[in-house]
């Protein structure tokens, strides 16, 4: 399979507390993959890591083979292959729901305003947010931001979408229309490296689940056999403590 | 007039004699906020860019030192200024310019001068402050859509953070309109220089400067409300309406603001 991102030996330190030991491991292109566990064990630190909002503190993430840590690719263009959503939605709030999708085609794509726009509407209508183009992001719900910073990702037309705890920061009742969103994406095939707490969502809509805690990889392994017999004590533990709520 | 008139005499007496006076001098002083504020924001909004600059794993040595020495050279200019009176810097620069370098300025542009590079010491740690307070993620949700720093801050941070700082930005202008009477120091034909000369010839001193008093609150008053226009129109407004819906076309669907 063609492998979009391998990562190698990556480590991550905050001064002395060393926040990822040794990662490896690989998306390719089609999967979806979810990754639990605990907070503070390293999952977010990890998908920040691979778009580099956290430069790694040695290792190598390969994009395609090419490592990406020896200043082959600046950032900003390698930045544009993995969409980032973020658990706090962080849509532009100077720029309308239209504009959030639109700022990046234009400016790092160089793409002309027209057809931006064309590319922007069609993915807020595939979200259920096209009514709402010309709202400022302080008007919508957090359900809707979420949908719309999901558009605003898609704009840029990335080989893989990294979702950090997407649904987290949302409303109980508003949590189901943005899984619903991100269930359509799966199935339409694109590749998504999803950072979650719904055990819903790994179980069903993943092609494989990766179980860290206090750093490391535990398991990487689908979801059957993550969910219904996990191969290490850690990951039984963990899930019967948060599938028993 | 005879110096047992009533202040109400003298106060029309002067409003007729010198009016057209006091409203150049208003005029002055407006010129000389307006433009100092301005030209005071440009220089803020450069220094406070450049002192956010990040520096990250990607920075060379090189790079890294010419910051510090630019960082400290900015540091210097904001403490002296805002360090010592305005006053005082009026006459340092005034005749320092003519006895050190030569340089004999008129007094109308040694006052915008002067008043600019003022407020620009304010203004660059404003403007600071206002990229600061501007929230981590949406940087990060620019720089994850591939932009540059530069890009991040011309398109998202700085409309914001220019957004937050318009009511300490109007703080500014109205101290400046304020301000300016120390300029008088220097001779600048100002609003507070003209009462100072119409009130020397006949030293009625209260009713001049009653007269003076109302044309400065007018002026800042007027500004104020101006400003706070500006503001409410940036913001727009809080109700967002959606006219015609795909299933309703006729619908109206009416938003309030949730923040």
């Amino acid at each position: 399979m063609d492998k979009i991102i391998e990562v190698r030996h990556l480590r991550k330190k905050f001064g002395s507390n060393e926040v990822l030991k040794d990662i490896n491991f690989s998306v390719s292109k089609g999967e979806v993959v979810c990754i639990i566990g605990a907070s503070g064990s390293g999952k977010s630190t990890l998908l920040r890591c691979l778009n580099l909002l956290e430069y790694p503190t040695s290792g190598e993430i390969l994009y395609h083979g090419q490592n990406i840590l020896e200043h082959d690719m600046t950032n900003a263009n390698y930045r544009t292959k993995l969409g980032m959503v973020f658990q706090q939605f962080n849509l532009f709030n100077n720029l309308t729901v239209l504009q959030n999708c639109v700022v990046g085609q234009v400016k790092v794509l160089k793409k002309d305003r027209e057809s931006a726009e064309k590319t922007a509407m069609q993915y807020l209508e595939q979200v259920g947010m096209s009514q709402f183009i010309n709202a400022k992001p302080q008007q919508i719900s957090g359900g809707q931001k979420q949908r719309v910073a999901i558009a605003r990702a898609l704009s840029m037309e990335p080989e893989a979408l990294l979702f950090d705890e997407p649904t987290s920061a949302l409303d109980p009742e508003l949590v189901g229309e943005v899984l619903k969103v991100m269930k359509n994406l799966a199935r339409s095939g694109l590749t998504m490296l999803v950072v979650t707490h719904e055990m819903g969502f790994a179980r069903d809509v993943s092609n494989r689940v990766v179980f860290m805690d206090a750093g490391v990889i535990v398991e990487d392994d689908v979801p059957e056999v993550i969910f219904n017999n996990p191969g290490n004590e850690r990951t039984r533990e963990f899930l019967k403590r948060v599938l028993e709520d | 007039m005879s110096a047992d008139s009533s202040s109400l005499a003298w106060i029309m007496y002067f409003i007729k004699e010198y009016g057209a006076l006091f409203l150049y001098g208003a005029g002055i002083t407006l010129l000389i906020a307006l433009s100092g504020t301005v030209i005071g924001f440009v220089i803020g909004l450069v220094i406070g860019v450049i002192r956010t600059v990040p520096m990250d794993h990607n920075t060379g040595g090189l790079a890294k030192a010419n910051y510090k020495v630019i960082n400290f050279l900015l540091l210097c200019y904001i403490e002296i200024f805002r360090g010592t009176p305005m006053m005082v810097q009026a006459m340092v620069v005034f005749y320092g310019a003519a006895i050190v370098f030569g340089i004999h300025m008129s007094a109308l542009w040694a006052g915008i001068f002067i008043v600019s590079i003022n407020t620009g010491a304010y203004m660059a740690e404003i403007v600071r402050g206002g990229i600061i307070s501007v929230d981590r993620g949406q940087f990060e949700a620019a720089h994850s859509i591939g932009m540059t720093h530069w890009q991040t801050m011309i398109n998202i941070v700085l409309p914001q953070a220019i957004r937050n700082i318009l009511p300490a930005t109007s703080n500014e202008f109205v101290i400046n309109i304020k301000d300016t009477s120390v300029l008088s120091v220097i001779s600048v034909s100002e609003l507070f220089f003209m009462g100072k000369s119409a009130a020397g010839s006949s030293y009625r001193f209260f009713e001049v400067f009653f007269i003076i008093c109302v044309i400065y609150f007018v002026m800042t008053f007027t500004v104020t409300r101006i400003l706070r226009y500006i503001e409410i129109k940036i913001d727009g407004p809080s109700v967002y309406t959606i006219h015609g819906s795909q299933t309703v076309p006729e619908a109206e669907i009416r938003i309030v603001n949730r923040e």
